[in-house]
């Protein structure tokens, strides 16, 4: 039994009652690191002097009168993309190795008001471009339900580390399934939340228009109080949405009587493996017997995303990683004949071949003469994505389906083919693309390996989506279960 | 038929600001190739009359007040200069 196997309103309750010390929740992080990390290999920087420190401090204030929040003494994890102050944030990318971020990320802030503490910072796909965390340059993270299988990606790290017992909870980033993917693949909950929810300041960008912050965890209600923590509108991020955000807690009421859900056709098709459609089908049943209804509906441009998508984030990409030339911060090559020559051989050696990838593709898709074809139409085809969710929505409350269309698959499986890899997103990919939020929760295993459902809601409703995904997890055991390590 | 050539990644690899070796060159005109086919499906859609969307919120031109702050202090933020002099990130010389 784990310590992590209680949830954070019962951990917070032990604290209260002085049942339990913020450095025996931070001990049980570090000891379970000791324990499985050479096996999971998620964590790319560790803060434990700090986190200790913290940690003793903490106890001094559990002795006193002094209001503690929820999250007080939590241990969390961070993915390597989300700047921490004198905390080495490398985006597991050769270029930013020795990088020292001199402030910290919105959500970092948050946490720091929250009063949680940083474990240390998880291992990701380079610049979370990737679905197995094999495009990192430091490490490859393994699937702690079975090793020789990925984690997803690209926040494999931040669901690998939840689902081994190494902390609580994490942070992860999401930008075409980033979030929901591995968290699907690792047996634990990830919601990717609205765009605009989450300030996106000192999140390193790769594609702007796309990428949000989300909470990975245990259980819907600790996915719920962080989501709460980190969310609202900040003047340092111009894209965060000016939105009064709820009580997330709140909406967990265990009723869904009444719940109109639509089920895309094209979600539980063509590439959609037999027992991932059936642990949804089963699914469904589970809800409807909590008194919702479920209709098949089409989403028609479904199968346009994955195009659309890589096209677009390509595309930003290419703009946002411009700024890595070797100048201000990062690696600079030893042998620059030119200032010229200096960008090329610091971006050649610096960058990994996923990252290069994406960067000639969109390059491409802006270079003069291709802008309207490629760039433009994948911007006009994702109104039409956009448009076939505001349409479900405005019959139906969620919309369900699988997250993934396989399980956990394994490593080096992937490699070779890009496109092949890239399949993976296409379940998830039209929920960034229309900006809605969305969340993987366990709802069944194949062969031992974890399979998540998909439940997406509308615009700003989280509340909605942790309802009928608390109400799921409260009627089925598939979040109890543990990996054997 | 091809739809991205040799010269074509040479010269994108330019725009981009990354050496390419003559082994990536090849790779990247296979890939890129296939990627853009696969892109390509776009085009049985039409899309005539349909706005392009960039953003999904519905916001222009955020404005704030224009309150001067405190920066960063310079040390700070020349931390992560791979070479500075003076308090200056330091480069190759640029005129020939």
């Amino acid at each position: 039994m784990s310590l992590f196997d209680h949830k954070v309103s019962e951990l917070h309750e032990q604290l209260h009652k002085k049942e339990l010390k913020v450095t025996d929740l931070v001990d049980e992080s570090y000891k379970r690191i000791s324990e499985v990390e050479e096996k999971v290999q998620a964590f790319l920087t560790l803060d434990e002097e700090r986190a200790r420190e913290t940690a003793k401090q903490m106890d001094d204030k559990l002795g006193t009168d002094e209001s503690k929040g929820l999250l007080f003494g939590m241990p969390i994890g961070v993915k390597d993309n989300i700047v921490t102050k004198g905390l080495r944030t490398t985006c597991a990318s050769k270029i930013l190795e020795n990088f020292d971020p001199i402030y910290d990320a919105t959500v970092v802030n948050k946490l720091h008001q929250a009063e949680t503490i940083t474990i240390g910072k998880l291992n990701m796909d380079e610049f979370a471009m990737g679905s197995s965390n094999e495009n990192s340059a430091y490490k490859k993270t393994r699937n702690p339900w079975n090793l020789d299988r990925v984690p997803g990606g690209s926040s494999g790290g931040s669901a690998a580390s939840v689902a081994a017992g190494e902390v609580l909870f994490s942070l992860g980033s999401d930008t075409g399934g980033s979030i929901r993917q591995p968290a699907s693949f690792c047996g634990v909950v990830g919601m990717k939340p609205t765009y605009g929810r989450v300030s996106r300041f000192g999140l390193v960008a790769f594609a702007s228009s796309l990428d949000q912050i989300g909470p990975i965890t245990r259980t819907v209600e600790d996915n719920a109080y962080l989501l709460q923590a980190i969310s609202g509108l900040d003047p340092m991020d111009s894209t965060s949405a000016n939105v009064a955000v709820p009580s997330f807690v709140e909406s967990l009421t265990g009723d869904i009587r009444g719940l109109k859900i639509a089920v895309p056709k094209e979600y539980l098709g063509e590439g959609v493996q037999e027992k991932v459609r059936q642990s949804v089908l089963d699914a469904l049943k589970v809800l409807e017997n909590l008194g919702a209804t479920w209709e098949e509906v089409s989403l028609p441009h479904s199968k346009y995303a994955l195009a659309a998508y890589y096209l677009l984030s390509s595309s930003e990409a290419s703009a946002n990683l411009a700024r890595f030339d070797g100048v201000r911060y990062g690696y600079r090559t030893e042998n620059a004949e030119s200032l010229i020559d200096l960008y090329k051989k610091t971006r050649a050696e610096g960058f990994g071949e996923e990252v290069k990838r994406r960067i000639m593709l969109g390059t491409f898709a802006l270079s003069s003469g291709y802008y309207d074809a490629y760039y433009k139409k994948a911007q006009k085809v994702r109104t039409l994505i956009k448009n076939d969710f505001e349409e479900v929505f405005k019959k139906y409350d969620v919309i369900i389906g699988p997250t993934t269309p396989t399980p956990a698959f394994k490593l080096d499986e992937n490699t070779k083919d890009p496109l092949t890899m890239y399949a993976n997103d296409i379940l998830t990919i039209p929920v960034n693309l229309a900006g809605v939020p969305g969340i993987s929760i366990p709802c069944g295993f194949v062969n031992e390996l974890p399979l998540g459902l998909q439940i997406i809601g509308k615009h700003f409703d989280e509340s909605t989506v942790y309802r009928v995904a608390h109400a799921f997890e409260q009627a089925t055991e598939f979040h109890k279960q543990k990996p054997g390590l | 038929m091809s739809r991205i050539s040799a010269d074509q990644v040479k010269h994108v690899a330019n725009l981009a600001r990354l050496a390419i070796t003559e082994e990536e060159t090849e790779k990247f005109t296979n890939q890129l190739d296939a990627i853009i086919s696969f892109a390509e499906q776009l085009n049985e859609i039409n899309t005539d009359g349909v706005e392009p969307t960039s953003h999904i919120l519905d916001m222009k031109n955020v404005m704030r007040e224009d309150v001067p702050q405190e920066g960063l202090p310079q040390s700070e933020v020349l931390k992560n200069a791979p070479e500075h002099q003076d308090g200056q990130v330091k480069v190759p010389s640029i005129m020939e």
